[in-house]
């Protein structure tokens, strides 16, 4: 695989060192040559000093053969066009940015970006965890399809509570995959009852999550 | 119209004043608060303090109600994703951004986006000039 990595900040720079360790081919887009010079001392001559949002410069770096394409500067607008001018100028492949704002995801998805990745929503969502959960809690995404895994952790009140699953008017595109109870997996079918505390694992489109949620959620 | 301007530079200030004079309904968003001298003390329209690639930001600042908007700060990426932002998010009818790179220029002119590059305009406008036949006096 040849992946470039825009940014070599310190996410780009670990970034560029796992990858390299695991034999792939990359290549570091820096536009600060001191630290251009500081990543060849480290990683050996992986680096190219230059703007990665400029055509020659992302031309230079080979582009058009890229596998992937990651932007990880710590601006969002700079990651946005990094993997725009990627798309548009050179077709690559993949494109995957780094964004400091979570609700830039479903801009960057809008605008062409094939995929995103927000430590401040990673670290909100290990935080929910440990909050009664007033949500559901987003866990993936799929590319190429609109389906989400979502999970929720069932109040004493929400209204799936009790009944067999197969009584609850679950939206249509949408699937409870697994329930966790006391840290044990139960695949359920119809006749499977969920109660408080449960951690519900399912798959939903956007459009239904709402409906998921308050089913799963509300206070009956 | 109501106009939304985001960058308080030399451009967007101008650019505020010449549409206030106008008569149309301005709001001039900026990073810098220190930034909105530039647009005297008898600027009629309004500014506001705030980060123009931020959606929660451009709703605050009225972008659904917004007639046209304008991205004119430094960066050509922060004006690009605000652009885009703003025509396929916000739906805004009219939005004009200002990029200095022409290649940049010329990729999201492409996308549809309507796109002005000072680097080409001026250089255009300097040629013109220096081929011009000389004047009398020069």
């Amino acid at each position: 695989m040849y992946a470039i990595v825009a940014g070599g900040g310190k996410v780009g720079f670990y970034l560029a060192k796992e990858l390299a360790e695991r034999g792939e081919e990359v290549l570091v887009i820096e536009k600060d040559p001191k630290r251009c010079t500081y990543i060849t001392e480290e990683l050996g001559n992986v680096v190219l000093n230059g703007d990665a949002a400029e055509a020659s410069v992302l031309a230079e770096a080979g582009a058009a053969r890229a596998d992937v394409i990651a932007a990880v500067t710590g601006d969002d607008e700079d990651n946005l066009v990094i993997c725009q001018v990627a798309k548009l100028r050179f077709k690559a492949a993949r494109t995957i940015a780094r964004i400091n704002n979570p609700k830039n995801a479903a801009v960057f998805r809008l605008l062409g970006i094939d995929a995103t990745v927000s430590s401040t929503d990673v670290i909100l969502s290990q935080l929910e965890q440990e909050l009664p959960a007033r949500s559901v809690i987003p866990l993936l995404r799929l590319r190429h399809a609109d389906v989400e895994v979502v999970e929720a952790i069932l109040p004493p009140n929400a209204p799936a509570i009790g009944r067999p699953l197969r009584e609850l008017d679950l939206p249509r595109d949408c699937t409870i995959s697994v329930v966790i109870r006391n840290g044990q997996p139960i695949f359920p079918n119809g006749d499977t009852r969920l109660a408080a505390g449960d951690e519900v694992i399912a798959l939903t489109t956007p459009a239904s999550e709402p409906r998921l949620r308050d089913l799963l959620l509300q206070p009956a | 119209m109501y106009v939304i301007i985001m960058g308080c530079g030399r451009v967007g200030a101008r650019l505020a004043r010449l549409l206030t004079e106008a008569g149309h309904e301005v709001l001039v968003l900026d990073v810098n608060s220190h930034a909105f001298w530039r647009l005297g003390a008898d600027f009629k329209g309004r500014t506001m303090v705030g980060n123009g690639i931020d959606q929660d930001v451009l709703r605050r600042a009225g972008i659904e109600r917004a007639d046209a908007f304008a991205a004119v700060t430094q960066g050509d990426n922060r004006n690009i994703m605000a652009a885009q932002m703003a025509k396929y998010i916000f739906r805004v009818p009219r939005v004009v951004t200002r990029i200095y790179d022409p290649i940049r220029q010329d990729t999201y002119a492409a996308l549809g986006l309507r796109a002005i590059s000072p680097t080409v305009l001026g250089a255009e406008a300097i040629l013109q000039a220096l081929l011009a036949e000389p004047t009398q006096e020069e």
